[in-house]
């Protein structure tokens, strides 16, 4: 019996079977204050401070948070026109993974882009000033200030909705502004800005200092050697060709560090020389999700000055959702330009156009049954769906990460349409939500995906699913057991590449040998 | 000014009537249209553009389509064009919401079209062609409303984003729309005389208005429409063009975009190394 079934509250109300097992099942009675008590914990003064805002909510703040709006009117097209021209036609009420498994209408992304709205039309339009009640318009109160960080701190920022919106209004945008409001007046998220705050001191979200890395980066050259029998080395601070920034959890988190040993071969079998840096130990860039971008250039600089530290020609960026969309729509735009680097590679570039460059060069050598155990499917990651690219070609951010699978292993379902590719569910855990104080909305949102996997587990016995997200990983490794699905049904995409990698000189490619020499010689085996 | 003489040799009668029967022409009400139009014109075209001006210099800082997005200019251009004449991401969004607001448009655009034909003089081909279909657009238009609104009382979760505002421009709409067809369908309205009136406001050459009571609730809504139009959700008509997620090509990394309100790279300080 899944957690589905179980869950208390849903099963009271006699769901309808279908609700079950669609997907995209939603209910169609909103429930007013479903989701109300789920609430994140807030930061304290230290945190707040740290990234440049007031540690404390100050007593003109009414003032400031109205200043605030006036100044992101200014700097934000998107702010500003998104919060105009809403027609509220309703096609993006249903769409929120959010609103699905919590009913909740300020879940649904037009009734959380209302939050502000409601605000913005009473003290910015002249309809609001003068006929407030006529067109939805209410006053700035302390009730307001809390009900906002409620439902921004409940959007992931996965712009499913931004996809269904006829004028493509992309609720991500305002819940990056609405957490700047807030911020500015000192009331930040714990877990969002204790994590940046870290990477301004360390250098990556966990805090893992360079002497961490180093033993880490060693244990793994070691169990790497002990499976392969060839030296494959996973260089730190080292002068070399490519940087490689990856977000920290694949330096310690499962099944992240798999994905990272994948890496590794790949550079290993193409012969590049490759390193990692400290200083730039993350490729994560939580300043994106509190939509601040001085913070966000302050980490993307980062980057920056470990590629001319070490005198790397090229940037790859590792396995993850929301870095990617960091790394692919706003490194060069906030640390660019990047001319000090080749030019004929892009900038930043992801380590599936790399892995998928070099197979289709022939420069890798697979074992596809390695992956035999293994019926796949692969889940898109909000960010790198709809808000980048891979590749040449709009939508190569589809087609290269299934490449790669398909390329190791034999068996690969999709699941259903409508919840793959631009249309992909969140995982429920994006968007800075990934904390254990917001855990009833992570599996309430990660529902929808989980059905849809249900879906290809039993038409296909698909076992296990491929994400290419640090944040998916964790977030499904987690709620994947409340669905009767096992922990490790999640896997890096680089996982799958590294058990079916065979590397020159290694272990298997000795045994591929004398399996091959047996089939050549029938008679000699008997 | 010769109008003066106008008014005099048009409004026989001096007085207004009320009722469906074209009684005469009268110089107040004739005076009132004229300079609601004037600022109904003038508010519409001042705040329309008002609105794209702030738009336009607005900064786009970051390069955001939702994507896939296309990586050309003429690729971009392309999707802009299905989502304003298909509505493409309607589409994939609501099948219902859709036929009624295709309904809605596509007749609002004939129309206006056909509307041209009391400005035009003499009329365009396009124009006459449309004439046949944009007299039965009318009711499409009153259909296309009908169902919008429908889904705005009846749909719980439209319901709940819906304010009075919301069913108010509805209403508007449904207001011109009745108004209009009764004008064709049940009792005729001296068309030339409209004709006259509106060309006339455009060459400051006013003509009489015919005072019926359909023309007149149809022009005075015309006009309220035209009024709140740059004050509200109407925006949506310019402002599609200028969506972020939607206008731009996708090409972060082809293409350097700096953040307009950011110091140059060479002018920024990095934080200091751990432990340092
Ligand atoms: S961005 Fe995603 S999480 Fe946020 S409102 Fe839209 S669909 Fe929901
Ligand atoms: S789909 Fe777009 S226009 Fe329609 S209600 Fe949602 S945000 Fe508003």
């Amino acid at each position: 019996m899944s957690e589905l079934e179980k869950n208390p509250d849903t099963a009271a109300e006699e769901l309808p079977p279908e609700a079950l097992e669609d997907p995209l099942y939603f209910d169609p009675e909103p429930k007013e204050g479903a989701a109300a008590h789920i609430r994140s914990f807030p930061a304290a003064p230290e945190f707040q401070e740290a990234l440049g805002y007031p540690g404390e909510r100050p007593e003109n703040w009414k003032e400031v948070v109205l200043d605030k709006m006036q100044d992101l009117r200014g700097k934000f097209r998107s702010f500003r026109l998104f919060l105009d021209i809403c027609v509220k036609c309703g096609s993006c009420t249903d769409k929120c993974h959010y609103y699905m498994g919590t009913a909740d209408p300020k879940n649904m992304p037009v009734g959380r882009q209302d939050l502000l709205r409601s605000v913005y039309r009473r003290y910015f339009t002249l309809p609001g000033k003068w006929f407030p009640s006529l067109v939805g318009a209410r006053e700035l109160t302390e009730e307001v200030l809390d009900e906002w960080y409620t439902y921004y701190f409940q959007c992931s920022e996965c712009r499913r909705c931004s996809v269904y919106c006829p004028y493509g209004i992309d609720t991500a945008e305002i819940t990056m502004a609405a957490r700047e409001i807030l911020d500015s007046v000192g009331v930040g998220m714990k877990y969002t800005n204790e994590i940046i705050g870290k990477v301004f001191k360390v250098g990556n979200n966990l805090g893992l200092p360079k002497p961490a890395l180093e033993s880490t980066l060693e244990d793994l050259e070691e169990e790497i050697e002990e499976d392969t029998g060839v030296k494959v080395r996973l260089p730190l601070d080292e002068p070399a060709d490519i940087l490689l920034v990856t977000p920290s959890a694949d330096f310690f988190a499962e099944p992240h560090i798999d994905g990272l040993i994948g890496y590794a071969k790949v550079f290993h079998a193409t012969g590049a020389k490759w390193t990692l840096s400290s200083y730039a130990s993350e490729a994560a860039n939580f300043a994106m999700f509190i939509g601040s971008y001085e913070n966000m250039r302050r980490v993307a600089l980062r980057i920056r000055k470990a590629a001319i530290d070490l005198g790397v020609k090229r940037i790859i960026i590792g396995e993850c959702g929301h870095a990617w969309r960091a790394a692919y729509q706003f490194l060069n735009t906030l640390a660019g330009p990047f001319d000090f680097l080749d030019p004929n590679y892009p900038v930043p570039q992801h380590i599936c156009e790399y892995t998928w460059d070099a197979i289709q060069q022939g420069k890798l050598r697979f074992n596809k049954e390695e992956n035999d155990f293994y019926k796949m499917t692969f889940h898109d990651s909000c960010n790198v769906a709809r808000a980048s690219r891979m590749g040449d070609y709009p939508g190569g951010q589809f087609d290269i990460p299934r490449n790669i699978i398909k390329a190791v292993c034999n068996y690969y379902y999709d699941m259903p349409e409508g919840t793959i590719k631009e249309e992909t569910l969140c995982c429920g855990g994006g968007g800075g939500l990934l904390t254990d104080d917001l855990m009833e909305l992570r599996k309430k949102g990660g529902s929808p995906r989980m059905k849809a996997l249900k879906h290809v587990a039993e038409e296909h016995g698909v076992n296990k699913m491929a994400a290419i997200c640090a944040i998916c990983k964790t977030q499904f490794s987690k709620i994947m057991p409340y669905f009767g699905f096992a922990m490790d049904d999640i896997m890096s995409v680089h996982q799958l590449v590294s058990n079916a990698i065979v590397l020159p000189g290694s272990i298997q490619e000795k045994e591929l040998m004398e399996e091959e020499q047996e089939e050549k010689t029938p008679d000699a085996a008997e | 000014m010769s109008h003066g003489l106008q008014w005099q040799a048009g409004g026989n009668d001096g007085r207004m009537s009320i009722g469906f029967e074209r009684v005469g022409e009268s110089p107040v009400l004739t005076t009132l249209f004229a300079l609601l139009y004037y600022v109904a014109f003038a508010i519409f075209a001042g705040g329309v553009a008002y609105r794209i001006w702030e738009y336009w210099n607005t900064p786009k800082p970051a390069n955001i389509p939702t994507t896939p997005q296309p990586i050309t200019r003429l690729g971009v251009a392309w999707r802009m064009f299905k989502e304003v004449v298909f509505f493409e991401s309607l589409w994939k969004g609501n099948k219902w919401i859709w036929i009624f607001a295709q309904l809605f448009h596509a007749s609002l655009w004939l129309i206006l079209i056909r509307h041209a034909r009391y400005f035009l003089d003499p009329v365009p081909t396009l124009v006459a062609l449309a004439q046949p279909f944009g007299k039965y657009a009318g009711l499409t238009f009153v259909l296309g409303a009908l169902g919008l609104l429908a889904r705005r009382m009846f749909v719980p979760r439209v319901r709940y984003i819906s304010s009075p505002s919301d069913y108010l421009m509805l209403l508007l709409f449904l207001g011109i729309g009745i108004s209009g067809l009764s004008m064709t369908f049940v009792n005729h309205t001296d068309i030339v005389a409209v004709k006259a009136f509106m060309l006339g406001l455009m060459t400051f050459n006013w003509q009489p208005l015919p005072a019926s009571l359909p023309l007149v609730v149809h022009l005075g809504l015309v006009a309220l429409w035209m009024i709140i139009f740059p004050f509200s959700k109407l925006l949506h008509a310019p402002g599609i063009f200028f969506s972020p997620t939607r206008n731009m090509p996708d090409n972060p990394r082809e293409k350097f975009h700096p953040v307009p309100w950011l110091p140059p790279v060479d002018q920024v300080e990095y934080d200091p190394p751990h432990g340092s």
